[in-house]
C-alpha cells in the first residue's frame, strides 16, 4: 500500500517544486489570485480528468471526452440562443445525451468485445462530427443567466476569486474521491481493472460497471463542456480538441497506472494542478514559447513512466542488460 | 495468405472454400467494393480514368493518391499492432519530420536528397525512441508512445519556430507531387514500401517472429526469438513509415505546419489495420488487408467530397461507416443476429 502512494508523494512534490521555483522566480506566483485562476483555467480539464480516471482505473481509455465537451458547448449554446431555453433545462438536456453516449459505448465496448480505444476513437469522431453539422461558427452565448454565474464568486482579501466554475472542479474533485473509494461502484471498478475475469468470477457485474465507467466518463465530459461554455461564453466546434490527451497526461501523471486497477482522483487532481502551474509559469515567463509546455509535459510523462516502472518493483529497469 | 484450395475444379465451390477461409479478407474487401459501388451511384465517373497532359486522371486514382500517407502508416502500423503494440506518435512524428526538411530545404545550402535523408533518419530517431521504451524498458506501448504524441508536436514547433515553414524546392516536392508515367509518385512509395515488407516479412521467417512476439513475447523468448530486437525494430520502421508519409504530406503543401501536418492520421492508421482484420491483442497480422482499410477510409472521403454533401458531414458518414464495417465484422454481433433470425432453426 506504501509503494502505491508514493508516486501520488512524487507527483505532490513535483508540483510543490515547480510551484516554488515559480515563486522564488515570480513572487505573484504567493498570491491567492494566481492559485484560484489554476482552478478556475484548468475546470474543464479537471472535470474531464476525473471521469478518465475512472476509465483508466477501470484498464479502458476513452479518446471521446474533446469532442463530447466541443459538442456540448455548441448544443447549449443553440439550445440557448437558438431556442431561446433556459440555460438550467439546455444543461440537463445535454447531460442525459452525454450519459446516453457514453452509456452506448460502453455497451459495444461490454458486448461486441471491439476494443474501448477503437469504440471511443469512432465516439470522437462522431460527437466532434456532429457538434460540426451543428454550426461551424463560433456562437457566443449572452443569456444572463452566464453574465450572473460569472459574476457569482467568492472573493479572498487579497482579489483571488474563487469562480463558480472552479467551485464545481473542486466539488466534482470531491465527489469522484467519495465514488472511488466509498462505494460499491467504485471498489468495482478497481476490481475490473486489477483483473477483469477474476472480477467476474468474483461476482463483479462487469457488464454493468463497463457501461457505468463509461456513462460516467461522457456525462463528466458534458458537465466539463458546460463549465467549458461558462468559461469561455460560447460555443465552438472546434473547442477542445485533444484534450484527452491532456485528460490522460494529467491522470498518468497523478500516478494512475495505465494498465488499469491502480489510480488516486487525488493524484489526477495534483497531475490537473501540473499542467496548469507549467502553463501558468510559461505565460508569465514571457519570452517562453507555448510549445515548451507540450514538451515539458511529455518530459514530466516520461519521468513519471521511468518512476512507476521502477517502484512498481517487479522489474528492474537493469534487466534489460541481462536478458 | 495463400488458402488451401480444394481439389475440385468447380469455380464455385472453390470461391465459397476461399470466402469460408478467409472471412475477414471477404468482408473488407466487400465493405471496399460497396463503398466504390455507392462512389460510383454518387458520381457517374466515379471509374472512369482518363489522360490529361501525360497523367492519368480519375478519382481512383486520386484515392490511391491521397491516401498513400494513411496507406504508408498503416504499413508500418500493422508490424507493431503484431507485436501487441501501438504507435500513437505517428501523427507527432510526421510533423516532426515534415518540419526537418522543409527547414533545411529553406535555411539551408544542403542538397534536398540529403535533407530527405536527414528526415527520414529524424524518424528512425523517433522510433528508436519508442522502440528502446517499449522493448528494453517493457513501458506500456500506449503510455511508450503517448509522451512522443504528446511532446512531438511541441519539438515541431520548436523546428519551425512556430511558424508555418514554407519552401520551394523541386526535388523535395517531387515526393508529394512527381508524376513518373503519368502516375503520382506517392503511389509508387507506398506499393514499393509495401512490396519490400510483404516479401521481408513473408519470404523470410520475420513475419512469423512478429507474430509470435506478437502472441506471446516470454514463450517467443524462451523459443530463442529475440523479442526485444524484433520489437525494437517494428517501432523504428513505424517511424520510418511516418517520415514517408510526412515527407508526402509536406511537400505536397510546399510547407510544414507543425500543428496541423498529420494531425489524427495515427487513429486514421490504426483504424485502417483494425478494420483490415489484424486484432489490437496481437499476433496473425495481414499487411493487404491493412492497406484496403486504408483505401476504405479514403474511398469514403474521396465520396463525401464528390458528394456534393457539406465538409461539415465529414466526420459523421467517416463515423457511421467506419462503425458499420467494425460491426460487420463483429463475430458475436453476428451470431445475435443468426440466433435472432433462426432462433429454432439451425445452430452453427
Amino acid at each position: 500500500m506504501k509503494s502505491r502512494i508514493f508516486p501520488l508523494l512524487i507527483t505532490f512534490a513535483v508540483f510543490m517544486l515547480i510551484y516554488l521555483i515559480g515563486f522564488q522566480r515570480f513572487p505573484a506566483f504567493g498570491t491567492t489570485r494566481v492559485i484560484a485562476n489554476f482552478l478556475t483555467d484548468k475546470a474543464f480539464l479537471g472535470v474531464t480528468a476525473v471521469g478518465m480516471t475512472f476509465v483508466i482505473i477501470s484498464g479502458g481509455i476513452d479518446l471521446s471526452v474533446g469532442s463530447v465537451i466541443a459538442f456540448t458547448g455548441v448544443a447549449c449554446a443553440l439550445m440557448i440562443e437558438g431556442l431561446g431555453v433556459h440555460p438550467l433545462i439546455a444543461f440537463g438536456v445535454v447531460l442525459v445525451l452525454g450519459a446516453v453516449f457514453g452509456g452506448t459505448m460502453g455497451g459495444i465496448i461490454h458486448y461486441l468485445q471491439i476494443p474501448p480505444f477503437i469504440v471511443t476513437l469512432a465516439g470522437m469522431f462522431l460527437a466532434r462530427g456532429a457538434a460540426f453539422v451543428l454550426t461551424e461558427a463560433s456562437v457566443p452565448i449572452e443569456h444572463e443567466f452566464y453574465a450572473q454565474v460569472s459574476e457569482t464568486f467568492y472573493r479572498f482579501p487579497d482579489k483571488g476569486k474563487v469562480t463558480v466554475i472552479a467551485g464545481i472542479f473542486v466539488l466534482v474533485m470531491i465527489l469522484g474521491m467519495i465514488i472511488a473509494h466509498f462505494t460499491r461502484f467504485g471498489r468495482n471498478v478497481y476490481a475490473m481493472g486489477g483483473d477483469s475475469t477474476s472480477a467476474l468470477l468474483l461476482g463483479v457485474p462487469v457488464a454493468r460497471t463497463t457501461i457505468g465507467v463509461y456513462m460516467f466518463s461522457s456525462v463528466l465530459a458534458t458537465l466539463a463542456g458546460i463549465v467549458y461554455s461558462l468559461y469561455t461564453r460560447s460555443g465552438y466546434p472546434l473547442a477542445a480538441v485533444g484534450l484527452e490527451l491532456d485528460a490522460i497526461a494529467a491522470v498518468v501523471v497523478g500516478g494512475t497506472l495505465l494498465t488499469g486497477g491502480v489510480g488516486f482522483v487525488a493524484g489526477t487532481f495534483v497531475g490537473v494542478m501540473i499542467q496548469g502551474v507549467i502553463q501558468t509559469y510559461i505565460t508569465f515567463d514571457g519570452t517562453l514559447n507555448s510549445w515548451w509546455t507540450k514538451i515539458v509535459i511529455g518530459f514530466l510523462l516520461f519521468v513519471f513512466i521511468a518512476l512507476q516502472k521502477v517502484l512498481s518493483g517487479q522489474k528492474n529497469i537493469f534487466d534489460m542488460f541481462k536478458r | 495468405m495463400e488458402s488451401t484450395l480444394q481439389p475440385d475444379n468447380n469455380f464455385g465451390s472453390r470461391l465459397t472454400n476461399l470466402i469460408n477461409a478467409n472471412r475477414q479478407a471477404f468482408l473488407t474487401v466487400l465493405a471496399l467494393i460497396v463503398i466504390l459501388l455507392v462512389n460510383r451511384i454518387i458520381s457517374p465517373d466515379f471509374f472512369s480514368i482518363e489522360i490529361v497532359e501525360g497523367r492519368f486522371f480519375g478519382s481512383l486514382i486520386d484515392i490511391l493518391n491521397r491516401g498513400a500517407p494513411v496507406i504508408l502508416l498503416s504499413i508500418g502500423m500493422t508490424l507493431v499492432i503484431a507485436t501487441e503494440g501501438i504507435d500513437l506518435s505517428v501523427g507527432a512524428v510526421i510533423a516532426i519530420c515534415g518540419a526537418v526538411a522543409a527547414v533545411l530545404v529553406s535555411t539551408t545550402d544542403i542538397h534536398p536528397i540529403i535533407a530527405i535523408l536527414i528526415s527520414i533518419f529524424a524518424g528512425v530517431l523517433c522510433g528508436l525512441w519508442n522502440g528502446v521504451l517499449v522493448a528494453f524498458f517493457n513501458i506500456q506501448p500506449i503510455v511508450a508512445t503517448l509522451i512522443l504524441m504528446v511532446a512531438g508536436r511541441g519539438i515541431a514547433q520548436m523546428i519551425t519556430e512556430g511558424q508555418i515553414a514554407i519552401f520551394n524546392n523541386e526535388i523535395l516536392s517531387f515526393v508529394g507531387t512527381g508524376i513518373i508515367l503519368g502516375i503520382p509518385f506517392p503511389i509508387y512509395l507506398f506499393l514499393f514500401v509495401l512490396l519490400a515488407v510483404y516479401f521481408i516479412v513473408r519470404r523470410t521467417a520475420l513475419g512469423l517472429m512478429i507474430e509470435s512476439v506478437g502472441a506471446n513475447d516470454r514463450a517467443s523468448y524462451y523459443a530463442g526469438i529475440n523479442a526485444t530486437l524484433i520489437k525494437l525494430l517494428v517501432y523504428v520502421f513505424s517511424g520510418v513509415c511516418a517520415a514517408l508519409a510526412g515527407l508526402i504530406l509536406t511537400a505536397d503543401i510546399k510547407g510544414a505546419d507543425a500543428n496541423n501536418a498529420g494531425l489524427w492520421l495515427e487513429l486514421d492508421a490504426i483504424l485502417a489495420v483494425v478494420i483490415g482484420g489484424t486484432s489490437l491483442s496481437g499476433g496473425r497480422f495481414y499487411l493487404g488487408l491493412s492497406v484496403i482499410g486504408a483505401l476504405i477510409i479514403q474511398s469514403v472521403e474521396t465520396g463525401i467530397l464528390l458528394s456534393g454533401l457539406p465538409p461539415t458531414f465529414n466526420l459523421i458518414v467517416k463515423a457511421t461507416v467506419i462503425l458499420a464495417v467494425l460491426l460487420l465484422q463483429s463475430d458475436i454481433l453476428r451470431q445475435h443476429l443468426l440466433n435472432l433470425f433462426f432462433r429454432n432453426g439451425k445452430k452453427s
